[in-house]
């Protein structure tokens, strides 16, 4: 590189990451210049925010170097990073919903006047901060009644009232409306007439593009370009951000979908602003990926499908039959399974058996007058043991203690004990290791040539085009159309995920 | 917008906000109504200096609840404060002193002294869980089992062993059973120092940094973490005010009786959790105010006390309570619900 290194505000060199089995980030580095918006690219899993975590000393890196106004750095927490004008704010919300808005900014480092807080003080100082941002909020209002949008714009005042020279925003848009996010924008501009550098993290190309002076790409934990923003074409930034093969990692598909079983009619959810108005159909034998960024509420439209959530109008149509799935009770009892996102909080009973794993879904069918029949209990876990290829030593070791992979077929075969005709998929393979990987494939392309009807959500392209028939793609909260997998590509997933 | 309507929702919910203290006055009404004789400045009184200790518990055990944690072993260090203050100021006449050779000890030292003893618990609970991580249930669950075999070993000595350490010097029970006179009545100083507490909290729960952190804490302790808060030392000094305010209402208690046992003070710590919930402090850590504590602890006395003026069997006040705790912490968690 022959820039001049006192131009950038932070420079990370060669920064190496290794987590048990994997290279989170192999030799990654990145520059950022002071007044420039440097937008920092990547699939989900590139490992854009283990460098962030890197940077701000919640991970400590294995390799390489941080370099802070040309000196060096290795913050110990967030605090240290804060008192070196470093800032992020988060895509997850961190507030205490509870106290007011001031209360929240100056969490930490309250103005004194002797022992007592000076409230009057920090009413002023947050008022003016948030007049010179424009931001039209009264430091008096408790967190909690504020709209997502606002509790973003405090995020963004708390960042700039540490006088930060660097703030990180992750998908600071996700919860945007286009106004919010024309707003933002001039925060953006004003900050970096300032000389603050802006770290932004984002999918959106749109957004990227236009308010970004560099971008960085990342791919597989590796860096993959810096380019400047203006040279730069979304077809461009994508074709960068993909680039790998799909060979030999999915196995040949067996399934032949048949007649609809599942229609989706003009689902709205109850909740204002999660997801409107999705229409689909499934077929028998069908595997159909749903495909969106994080935000595009694909989790919500799963669980309303399996009674978790209210809906507000639509209608689920089984075999031409209408359903009601008010609770998860009625969804399983209607033939619908969900085996969910996150497997440690709301998939497995961690401590408990394999067994008590396999049958927890199920338990009336077990049940011989007032007992549950052991017998029949001992045949279905050896069914899901075999037929799952789950690896164990036996019936009673605790599931907590099997690999993520096996722990995933057990939960499978927890569900399909259930005998469903529509089985949910939430990101199925998340935290598996790769071989694994093909055996869940596997599985779910068996289910499907067995005629199940498959719902796979899945934030892995190469995984939605080497698994699924048809994708459904989200954009924040409506579907922004449905491919055929065979003929799309992922650059077409992407402009549709980014559509609204 | 049509105003009317949004003047009764504004109607509406100002009184889901001030929920307790309408029921508490719906609470009088409804007694004097059934017996108009209740509205006497006798009645108030009893009613406020039996409320006085319960009120200084009840703040300890708030601040405990508004961190997310909880304190089971606020009765018991009552019970050790009211026996170690009782025996170090007995009067030099009485027959059966713990200390026959004890100097008249000038009030303060044993009330200092039992604070002490209490406040180095109150620290020890705060460490056990900030530090070690142990739930707060467990945590101070042992240490009323404790503290209750401490105070036991203390109170079941020789020369006299076990019985009530009583006989104690007139200051010490002229601190907690007199009062100042204001025409015809007497106002016990016992009132005085439940608002002098009452003041000294609010004002540390609304205007300083320990307050503002005591509630982040509570409130999401991984904010409060990230923006720099020292956790675990806020929690502990949280946990030790707790104790210092359990060891001065044991020294009230002692002087209030007369007397103390190993067995002053059980289960108080109860019906404080109780009148915190009631007065609206929130289980799950975040939410409470001083003026809902001192009304929850009011609401729990005018029922004892009135119930009691109309000649209602002390059986059913017990329901009565029961009912009232299930029906509060249900109507608040309506209230904090969140649609999915």
């Amino acid at each position: 590189m022959s820039e001049a290194s006192s131009t950038n505000l932070l420079e990370m060199i060669n920064l190496t990451k290794r987590f048990p089995g994997v290279i989170a980030l192999n030799n990654v580095s990145l520059k950022v210049k002071a007044g420039t918006v440097h937008a920092l690219m990547g699939e989900n899993g590139a490992g854009k925010s283990t460098l962030m975590k890197c940077l701000f000393g919640i991970y400590s890196m294995d390799e390489g170097k941080i370099l802070l106004d040309g000196k060096e750095v290795s913050f110990a927490n967030s605090k240290q990073a804060l008192e070196n004008g470093v800032s992020m704010v988060h895509q997850e919300l961190n507030q205490v919903r509870q106290q007011n808005v001031m209360d929240n900014i100056w969490l930490g480092r309250y103005p004194k006047k002797g022992i007592f807080i000076d409230e009057k003080k920090m009413y002023e100082d947050t008022a003016a901060i948030f007049k010179s941002l424009d931001i039209n909020i009264d430091p008096r209002s408790k967190v909690g009644t504020l709209s997502v949008s606002e509790m973003q714009m405090v995020e963004i005042a708390k960042a700039v009232s540490y006088h930060s020279k660097l703030i990180v925003m992750d998908e600071p848009t996700s919860s945007l409306t286009e106004k919010e996010v024309n707003h933002l924008f001039t925060i953006i501009k004003k900050l970096q007439s300032e000389n603050v550098a802006i770290i932004y993290i984002s999918h959106k190309m749109e957004e990227i593009l236009k308010i970004s002076d560099e971008v960085t790409i990342m791919r597989d934990g590796q860096y993959i370009a810096t380019k400047s923003a203006k040279e730069l074409t979304t077809d461009e930034i994508i074709k960068l951000m993909v680039g790998r093969d799909l060979s030999q990692r999915f196995p040949a598909k067996i399934n032949q979908p048949g007649e609809v079983t599942l229609k989706v009619k003009d689902l709205t959810a109850e909740t204002e602003g999660s997801f409107s108005n999705i229409n689909f159909d499934l077929r028998k034998g069908e595997i159909l990926g749903v495909a969106g960024l994080v935000g595009s509420k694909r989790t919500e439209v799963m669980e309303a499908l399996f009674g978790i959530r209210g809906l507000k109008s639509g209608s689920i149509e089984l075999n031409g039959k209408v359903v009601q799935n008010h609770s998860p009770q009625h969804a399983i009892k209607n033939g619908f399974a969900l085996v969910t996102e996150e497997r440690r909080t709301t998939g497995i009973y961690p401590e408990l058996s394999i067994s008590f794993n396999s049958i927890i879904a199920n338990l009336p069918q077990y049940r011989k007058g007032l007992f549950l029949s052991e017998s029949k209990v001992h045949d279905d876990t050896k069914w899901v043991i075999d037929s799952m290829k789950v690896k164990t030593p036996s019936q009673k070791t605790s599931i907590g203690s099997l690999s993520g992979g096996n722990q995933q077929k057990v939960i499978i075969g927890r569900w399909l004990l259930t005998k469903p005709e529509v089985l949910l998929l939430d990101e199925p393979t998340r935290g598996i290791d790769v071989g694994a990987k093909f055996e869940i494939y596997q599985l779910i392309n068996e289910l499907a040539a067995e005629g199940k009807g498959i719902i796979m959500i899945s934030s892995e392209m190469p995984e939605l085009l080497g698994v699924t028939d048809r994708i459904l793609v989200m954009s924040n909260g409506r579907a922004a159309g449905i491919v055929d997998t065979k003929t799309t590509s992922q650059e077409e997933i992407m402009r549709l995920a980014a559509l609204y | 917008m049509n105003t009317q309507a949004t003047k009764r929702s504004n109607i509406t919910k100002w009184l889901f906000d001030n929920v307790i203290y309408v029921f508490l006055i719906l609470l009088v009404i409804g007694i004097v109504i059934a017996s108009p004789d209740f509205l006497s400045m006798t009645n108030l009184i009893n009613i406020l200096s039996q409320s006085s200790s319960r009120i200084i518990i009840a703040l300890g055990i708030a601040g405990i609840l508004i961190l997310g944690g909880t304190d089971l072993s606020a009765g018991r260090m009552v019970g050790l404060a009211a026996v170690v203050s009782a025996s170090l100021l007995q009067a030099g006449d009485y027959a059966y002193k713990m200390y026959p050779n004890l100097p008249e000890l000038p009030l303060f030292v044993p009330i200092i002294i039992a604070m002490l003893v209490t406040g180095l618990f109150g620290t020890l609970n705060g460490f056990i869980v900030s530090k070690f991580h142990v739930p707060p249930f467990i945590a101070t669950l042992g240490m009323m089992i404790g503290v209750y075999g401490i105070t036991s070993i203390y109170f079941d000595r020789p020369p006299y062993g076990a019985q009530p350490i009583g006989g104690l010097s007139e200051s010490f029970t002229t601190f907690a059973q007199k009062g100042i006179k204001l025409g015809q009545y007497e106002f016990p100083y016992l009132i005085l120092y439940a608002i002098a507490f009452s003041i000294i909290i609010w004002v540390v729960w609304n205007k300083t940094q320990l307050g503002k952190n005591m509630y982040a804490i509570g409130g999401n302790a991984e904010a409060a973490k990230v923006s720099g808060v020292n956790v675990a030392k806020n929690i502990i000094i949280i946990y030790m005010i707790a104790g210092l305010l359990y060891g001065f209402s044991g020294t009230l208690e002692a002087g209030r009786v007369g007397s103390a046992t190993n067995n002053t003070g059980n289960m108080y710590e109860l019906d404080a959790i109780a009148a915190c919930v009631v007065g609206g402090v929130s289980l799950s850590g975040g939410i409470g105010t001083v003026p809902g504590v001192i009304t929850g602890v009011l609401i729990f006395q005018v029922i004892n006390y009135g119930l009691a003026f109309l000649g209602v069997s002390p059986y059913i006040q017990f329901i009565v309570k029961g009912a009232i705790i299930i029906v509060a912490v249900a109507f608040d968690m309506r209230k904090h619900a969140k649609k999915k």
